[in-house]
């Protein structure tokens, strides 16, 4: 039972946040970026190394852990960077890294360490919630390869993906390229200002290389957990971010006479976002040593407690932010608002608080509730 | 970083284990689980088998007799040997004045009052409160005047912990008048057998009477019983109130109380009501979190946004918790809490036939008695200023 950061954790840490403080002016964090903006970011990401952190170092990448990816996703949280790589692009590249053939890996393992290739997660679809369901999107064997058709929905990133993982049939994921005759992407924009899409594949034909093969259901769950651990680092991230522009306005903003953080009833929600901060950040920890679990109950039961803490903490502070900001917090030039849609995004996303306590009370029956 | 105990902390877990389960009496334990009222025998009878395994000061350094043992093993035996259902550690003699006596404590004290704390042969009560200075400590108005190698004491203390059945009171008095009330105050210790001391047990909201009142008239104390310096007894209240990280959440307490909520669900039929699953299951996480947060600022390079206040999060958060598992407790209870029986609380034999299934009669006391956390020991209200303080002058 241990915490401890090493050395090379906090210089990864600084590193990353130097980099966001640069990248991400603060007056400016949360806004829409155009293509190039978001393109130039993109490279600058690759540049700092941030997604071959987990990619083995046989495929050009770092080779760290969901500890590393943990540090990195809290430092883009405080300044809402990152794009669409925490939610579809990380989850995309693990299962290639766990599931992928040998000549899929070495064909898009080492380019997207790089940030030459973008290869997307497209697994959810019209009237799910968050469970994993049978995909609707089919697959028909044809030939020596498969026949998808379908749509997905909510791509993060599928405007600027090369490829997409897309799950179809009973319990298959294949990589598509995002060429491929019969692919179309509806771009949109989520309530964070983020780009995504929803992902219709009409008599798309891939070839049987496309199968990643004994990758099923399991696999998929194992990404999305992955990525859920990544989204509550961001998440705190974001949170620690947003008590801090929240406090600095309560300095200066005067009312009756004196800064409104002279009055103690502000000054308890300030404490109370604190105590929400810090048990972020422990959970956040928990969930990033979670995700490398092969116990997948107690990697569920573990991640759905991070997303449940995480998730109430982001909705209290996002609320009290807009309130503490008055009118002010009201508006886009504001940028409270903007971390608010982004823990809102957080939270609609791989599952909500509800959803994550009733999947935590399913796994808890099955193990013994202790940690010990 | 890592979720898993080392093999180390975890062989430690199942000596501290299997140490409770043989040696903690049967009868003792079924009080605490049945939340009955403790008296001072009854927590005797467990200090003193954790007195010859060495384990009654757990929180104190080898040198002072303690098991020296790091934050995570005494977190561990606190989790070990309340979920095993024993009675806890009563805090003003090892949590609170051991740890002055050790930081300015004069070699003679040390040798005096230590050892006699851990062997539970002298029981402490803590005389800070006033019926003047409550939250707002610094208005003690106990007077201590110097007479010769004396000093003659005079005052009132009030919510005095155990008063009833302690040996020795540690207290706040006023020594000199100063304007800044923090000044002038003396951190005194005074044989509760002196002639002028007079105690009156507090009924309180759940039947029990563990709350004193104590007066002090014309009460002479050697002037060797001054602990520090004279008139800088604030810094060392202070530092009483505020050093204990390990602890202060209650983790073992919360564990403890959450296991007879299944317990007790389970024996009432309502082992599938969602709703009781739902805010377990949200009670579980809370618990989780909060103990993971213990656990990681106790981590090397993961202190917080504001380390001084560290306990005082832990505090608000832990007692807060707790309380919201004895409102659990209660909702459990549904009708079975009403009765009210002195005698079977006290664990005697109560009226025949008992008025109440015994497992769910004393959950209305527990649940009344449970508001005290969150006033005790800086309230919720004063822990959230100095949080917020601490914050806003970094």
């Amino acid at each position: 039972m241990d915490f401890s950061l090493t050395g090379d954790h906090l210089a990864l840490r600084d590193a990353v946040r130097k980099f966001c403080d640069g990248e991400y002016p603060l007056h400016q964090c949360g806004n829409a970026e155009a293509a190039t903006l978001s393109a130039s970011r993109w490279a600058a990401l690759a540049e700092l190394g941030l997604f071959g952190l987990d990619i083995s170092a046989a495929y050009d990448g770092s080779g760290l852990t969901a500890v590393e990816i943990m540090l990195a996703a809290q430092e883009l949280g405080r300044r809402l960077g990152g794009g669409s790589w925490i939610a579809s692009n990380l989850p995309a590249a693990y299962i290639l890294s766990k599931a992928g053939r040998d000549a899929q890996r070495s064909t898009w393992l080492p380019k997207i360490a790089v940030g030459r290739r973008r290869l997307s997660l497209a697994y959810l679809e019209s009237g799910w919630r968050y469970d994993l369901a049978k995909p609707a999107v089919t697959a028909v064997q044809q030939n020596r390869g498969w026949l998808l058709n379908g749509t997905k929905i909510n791509v993060p990133g599928a405007d600027a993906a090369d490829g997409f993982v897309v799950s179809a049939g009973d319990d298959a994921l294949f990589i598509v390229d995002a060429r491929t005759p019969g692919v179309s992407v509806q771009s949109f924009r989520t309530l964070d200002g983020r780009a995504a899409g929803h992902v219709t594949l009409d008599g798309a034909t891939v070839s049987g290389e496309a199968l990643i093969t004994g990758a099923g259901r399991a696999v998929l769950q194992a990404a999305i957990d992955y990525a859920t651990a990544a989204l509550c680092a961001e998440a705190t991230g974001a949170i620690e971010a947003l008590i801090d522009l929240t406090t600095d306005y309560l300095k200066t903003r005067e009312q009756f006479g004196q800064p409104l953080v002279k009055f103690q009833v502000l000054q308890h929600g300030i404490a109370d976002a604190l105590i929400d901060l810090e048990q972020s950040k422990s959970m956040a920890c928990v969930a990033a040593l979670a995700a490398g679990s092969e116990d997948a109950g107690q990697r569920a039961r573990l991640i759905s407690a991070a997303k449940v803490t995480i998730g109430n903490a982001a909705r209290r502070v996002g609320q009290w932010a807009i309130q503490m900001h008055g009118a002010m917090g009201m508006t886009d030039e504001c940028r409270a608002g903007h971390y608010a849609k982004r823990l809102l995004v957080i939270n609609q996303m791989f599952g909500d608080a509800s959803y994550h306590l009733q999947r935590f009370i399913k796994h808890m029956a099955q193990g013994n509730g202790n940690e010990s | 970083m890592k979720l898993e105990f080392s093999a180390e902390d975890e062989a430690f877990r199942l000596e501290v284990r299997s140490f409770v389960r043989d040696h903690l009496p049967a009868w003792l334990k079924r009080k605490v689980e049945l939340g009955l009222r403790l008296e001072r025998a009854d927590y005797v009878a467990w200090y003193e088998r954790l007195y010859e395994r060495g384990w009654s000061a757990p929180s104190w350094p080898k040198e002072y007799g303690g098991p020296g043992w790091t934050p995570l093993q005494r977190y561990i035996f606190d989790e070990e040997a309340l979920l095993g259902g024993a009675p806890r550690i009563i805090a003003s003699g090892i949590l609170m004045l051991g740890p002055v006596l050790m930081a300015v404590g004069t070699q003679e004290q040390k040798a005096r009052y230590l050892p006699a704390i851990r062997r539970s042969e002298t029981w402490w009560a803590q005389g800070f409160s006033e019926p003047g200075a409550g939250s707002d400590l610094a208005q003690v108005r106990t007077t201590a005047v110097r007479d010769g190698d004396h000093f003659i004491v005079n005052g009132h203390k009030l919510w005095t912990s155990y008063a009833h059945f302690c040996d020795m009171l540690f207290c706040l008095v006023r020594t000199e008048s100063s304007s800044k009330p923090q000044n002038g105050i003396t951190f005194m210790l005074i044989d509760m057998k002196t002639p002028g001391i007079t105690v009156r047990p507090i009924r309180m909201i759940d039947g029990g009477n563990d709350l004193n009142e104590i007066y002090l008239d014309n009460v002479r104390v050697p002037a060797e019983n001054v602990v520090g310096e004279l008139n800088k007894g604030w810094s060392y209240g202070k530092y009483l109130l505020g050093h204990e990280r390990t602890g202060i959440a209650g983790i073992g307490s919360s564990k403890q109380q959450i296991a007879r909520v299944r317990a007790l669900a389970q024996a009432h039929g309502l082992a599938d009501d969602p709703a009781l699953a739902a805010r377990l299951g949200a009670l579980e996480i809370q618990l989780m979190a909060l103990e993971f947060t213990g656990l990681r600022m106790l981590s090397k390079n993961q202190e917080s946004r504001v380390p001084s206040v560290e306990a005082s999060m832990l505090k608000v958060r832990g007692t807060e918790l707790r309380q919201e598992i004895y409102e659990l407790l209660l909702e459990v209870a549904g009708p079975g809490a009403l009765p009210f029986d002195e005698a079977a609380l006290r664990g005697d034999q109560g009226l025949v036939p008992p008025v109440a299934p015994p497992d769910l009669m004393s959950l209305a006391a527990n649940y009344l008695d449970s508001r005290k956390i969150t006033i005790y020991g800086g309230t919720s209200e004063v822990q959230r200023n100095l949080i917020s303080k601490a914050f806003l002058t970094a």
